[in-house]
């Protein structure tokens, strides 16, 4: 089965869950609705011809100040038939929460733990949602635009009072 | 003071609850800290163990000691700048890196390669494979006791570190894979250097191998520990030795050829058992194979341009600068606003020392990339950690580390 059929299938198979699918360089990504991840997930894994038992990784997404702001995407991958396929959910507002696929992928777990770390989506059903590369008293997800970058700004004359509060010594 | 004998716990209970059995916080069984400072870690790793005795009850990994924040610094950088914060990722793959990300922007941005890059590429990335395979079985045999490996692992390595100081002028990040080919053309002494190498090396893995392979000690330690089946393997996301060690034929240099790696000729070492021992055997057997890879890539290396000509994306070269106004324009444009990419997302997948290394580029039209994220091998095997010690002992969690082969630069990024 070509990966097109497979993704016919989907399509046919899950209408509500399936958006859209395009092809960009070769690679084809489907669309899903947010509420249906899971159960194309576990499509895409279970059923014949599709079989994709790999699921290589969770990208998350930032679009500031596009709406809807984030992205998920799964990278499955399916060794039998030798296919690679993108799923993409987007979630719209400050605070998105999604399923977990990690029931259907156990691969998703820690890639689940970055995402909700470094963006702040959180998954429902995750069996350890706790931040993974930053300390776990850190507030804030780094990864979103509007997180700032952390350098610090050179103190010219024109900005030297505006630096000089912000500065971290002994003041009187 | 509260004694030890009066309070099991002298913490906080509430925030190691999730981590560890209940067992634990009922004092039946210890906690240790195997501490982000530990020469077995290979790297700044923290593992909460769970002992019952010696025996393993659970172990958490905890990571993000080396979190440089790579992925959004990228994000602030232009396109050939940051191809420079890719070597330090995995700074043991450091060609590797460059690889994936430039394949990731090749594809993104329709640039082609021309074949003297693609081999080249081939060649230092075999190559970077054999530097990084050292590197573990030294600091793997150093782990179990063999502190003489370690040694003679090196001093092999210092040959071809020399080999990647020739080109480009760095032992280890060298930024040489540009996007469209490589940064600059091989000097004369880079091929009698190669070819020196690869007449000795050959015999550098068999004697390796005679310290190690049938030694009762060794085997001891490695044969039947950490053990994980092919379904389980799959379905935890492992890759590259860590897979085939059980015995599932999947190498994505054979599976999603890129860089023209379809016209070289090379086996893909399985193992068996899936345990420590056949990923020791897997990695031995790739070093071997990779040695052939590299003397197939200098033999019929082709010659020809070593960068594609495409000036939208890649700079012309100084000397046209004095008489060529195109190229004045062109070198403006790049080192001033960068190159702007179409829109669009890629993701590329290429076989690192490790396993599976991807690159998810995001690009919005612009000079800078919009997200870029690695997939790294190191990351997806230390989540597998806690299954592959489970009812081991902690000697045992030292071997089972080497041989999952991480590096926290890979993992924490």
């Amino acid at each position: 089965m070509t990966i097109l059929d497979a993704v016919k299938s989907i399509e046919t198979a899950l209408p509500d869950a399936f958006e859209r699918a395009y092809e960009f360089r070769g690679d084809i990504t489907v669309v899903v609705n947010p509420a249906h991840i899971v159960e194309v997930c576990r499509y895409c894994r279970d059923t014949d011809g599709l079989h994709f038992d790999m699921c290589s990784g969770v990208t998350a997404i930032d679009y500031y100040p596009d709406e809807p702001r984030f992205a998920l995407v799964y990278h499955l991958y399916s060794m039998r038939h030798n296919m690679s396929l993108e799923l993409k959910v987007y979630l719209a507002g400050d605070e998105p929460v999604v399923d977990s696929v990690t029931g259907v992928y156990p691969s998703a777990n820690w890639f689940e733990r970055e995402a909700y770390d470094m963006f702040g989506i959180h998954f429902n059903n995750h069996p350890d949602l706790r931040r993974i590369l930053m300390p776990d008293d850190w507030e804030g997800h780094p990864l979103r635009k509007d997180y700032p970058l952390g350098y610090e700004t050179v103190q010219f004359s024109f900005n030297f009072d505006e630096v000089n509060k912000h500065k971290p010594y002994a003041k009187e | 003071m509260t004694r030890l004998e009066d309070s099991q716990w002298q913490g906080d209970l509430e925030q190691i609850k999730g981590l560890v059995t209940e067992r634990a916080l009922r004092g039946e069984t210890m906690v240790l800290n195997m501490g982000p400072q530990h020469p077995s870690t290979h790297g700044v790793l923290r593992l909460l163990l769970e002992l019952d005795g010696e025996e393993i009850v659970s172990c958490a990994p905890d990571i993000g000691y080396l979190h440089t924040g790579i992925e959004k610094n990228m994000e602030a950088k232009r396109y050939e700048q940051a191809i420079t914060m890719t070597d330090r990722t995995d700074y043991l793959n450091n060609m590797g890196n460059n690889l994936v990300f430039c394949l990731a922007m090749e594809k993104l941005f329709d640039l082609d390669v021309p074949p003297r890059a693609q081999y080249l590429r081939v060649l230092l990335a075999e190559l970077q494979r054999i530097n990084s395979h050292l590197v573990w079985l030294g600091t793997h045999a150093l782990d179990l006791g063999a502190l003489s490996m370690m040694l003679y692992c090196f001093r092999e390595r210092e040959r071809i570190l020399d080999i990647f100081e020739m080109l480009s002028g760095q032992r280890m990040m060298t930024t040489y894979i540009r996007p469209g080919g490589v940064w600059r053309d091989t000097v004369p002494e880079f091929e009698p250097a190669v070819r020196d190498f690869l007449s000795y090396f050959p015999a550098r893995i068999d004697e390796y191998e005679r310290i190690l392979t049938e030694n009762p000690l060794w085997r001891d330690r490695t044969q039947g520990i950490g053990f994980i089946s092919a379904e389980d393997a799959i379905r935890y996301g492992c890759s590259g030795p860590t897979l085939r060690g059980s015995g599932v034929n999947w190498d994505i240099r054979k599976a999603i050829p890129y860089s023209s790696y379809e016209d070289f000729e090379f086996d893909v070492p399985l193992g068996q058992h899936g345990d420590v021992y056949d990923r020791y055997m897997v990695r031995i057997e790739e070093m071997r194979q990779s040695v052939r890879i590299i003397q197939q890539a200098i033999d019929r290396l082709p010659d020809g341009p070593f960068r594609s000509n495409n000036r939208k994306y890649v700079p012309p070269p100084r000397s046209e600068l004095g008489h060529s106004m195109e190229a004045v324009i062109h070198h403006f444009k790049l080192w001033t606003e960068g190159f702007r990419p179409p829109k669009g997302e890629v993701y590329v997948r290429v076989e690192s020392p490790r396993g599976e290394l991807g690159c998810y580029l995001v690009s919005d039209g612009g000079p800078r990339p919009w997200r870029v994220h690695f997939r790294t091998p190191s990351f997806m095997h230390l989540s597998v950690l806690p299954h592959l010690t489970k009812g081991h002992l902690i000697a045992d969690v030292v071997g089972i580390i080497g041989s999952i082969d991480i590096v926290l630069g890979d993992c924490d990024r």
